[in-house]
């Protein structure tokens, strides 16, 4: 695959994945005003993941369609962020299953969401017209998704002794995992050097203070990470992604020729 | 002693369309303080497109009138209608009004 097409599908996997994951709370809110604005910000993510696959099956031609994309690749396949893949509860093992927890939502959401700001908004850039396009539609979507979390973010660290204590804990336990954001794949690297992606270690110290700043005014405490990294955007996951995907994929695969 | 509140208070919503003029009461909803309040109303009142501008108030700050004294408070209007502005010529150059 050329470096565009694996780049593209780096974003899109992204934004795929962590919209199936916020789905879940579609029915399942803590009030019906938060389960509308969540299901708001699964919609943007699938709508940014679709016009990326979109734009990845013109590139690649043949039969190739978004849909094969979506729900005919296999967990090895995919390249997004391995912390975007894990459920809405602390560590437990793949079958295990947990109360879904707000507080792991909202903590994932804003790390991401502080991520994505400052990428779409450099890939408003790239050398590739039809991304830049996406990144200038996307940017404004993300802007709001990063308000509404950090507004979160806020209020449960600032909050009770125990909306305190659980978000920190889903602080503890998620921020590990950003750590992959700076090490580059070969897939953003050949980006980088055709000037369709961006170097998203050039990034780093505008998140570092988005972060920072955000967790000063919620009195919670940054992690200290170090230790392994994670490696989902080469194709190695956690054992959590293939139980998404086989939810997600389980109807386009029964039915293949479907549409609706 | 300060009481803990169970439930977040109701705000009113009110949206200004894009051709509208006027911000137009469309529901409620329950939001801790006003800035939660416009970010929920942005979120379930303006997903489709309903709005370019969006006024939120506290409904206990809505003093109403009762419903019992609609009879002393509207009925009297009912046989008024030299207040309506019905009984004059208008020129055609003026089109409508």
């Amino acid at each position: 695959m050329s470096a565009a097409t694996d780049y593209l599908l780096h974003l899109a996997d992204n934004a795929l994945v962590l919209g199936q994951r916020n789905a879940e709370w579609c029915g399942h809110g803590p009030i019906l005003e938060e389960d509308i604005a969540l299901s708001n910000v699964s919609l943007d993510l699938i709508g940014q993941a679709r016009l990326l696959y979109q734009l990845v099956a013109t590139l690649k031609g043949g039969d190739c369609t978004e849909d094969q994309l979506a729900y005919f690749r296999d967990t090895h396949e995919f390249r997004n962020y391995t912390l975007l893949e894990l459920p809405h509860h602390g560590p437990l093992s793949g079958y295990a299953q947990g109360d879904l927890d707000y507080g792991t939502t909202i903590v994932r959401n804003f790390l991401y969401s502080a991520l994505m700001a400052l990428l779409w908004e450099a890939l408003e850039k790239s050398a590739d017209a039809d991304l830049a396009a996406i990144a200038a539609k996307s940017q404004k979507e993300v802007r709001y998704h990063l308000r509404h979390a950090r507004d979160w973010l806020v209020r449960l660290g600032d909050g009770t002794d125990e909306s305190h204590a659980r978000v920190q804990a889903s602080l503890d336990h998620l921020f590990p995992y950003t750590q992959e954001f700076w090490a580059h794949s070969p897939a953003e690297a050949a980006a980088i050097e055709a000037g369709i992606g961006v170097d998203v270690a050039s990034l780093r110290a505008d998140w570092d203070a988005i972060v920072d700043a955000a967790l000063a005014e919620a009195t919670l405490v940054r992690p200290a990470v170090g230790g392994y990294v994670t490696e989902g955007k080469k194709g190695i996951h956690s054992e959590h992604l293939g139980f998404l995907l086989a939810e997600m994929q389980s109807l386009a695969r029964a039915h293949p020729h479907g549409v609706w | 002693m300060t009481t803990v509140l169970k439930e977040w208070p109701l705000w009113e919503v009110f949206v200004r369309s894009k051709q509208g003029l006027e911000h137009k009461h469309c529901g409620s909803l329950h939001a801790a303080d006003a800035a939660q309040a416009l970010d929920m109303a942005r979120d379930v009142y303006t997903r489709r497109q309903e709005g370019v501008s969006i006024w939120v108030v506290e409904s206990k700050a809505i003093t109403a009138s009762n419903p019992d004294d609609k009879g002393e408070l509207f009925d009297p209007a009912a046989d008024k209608i030299y207040r309506h502005p019905t009984f004059y010529d208008i020129p055609e150059e003026v089109g409508h009004m």
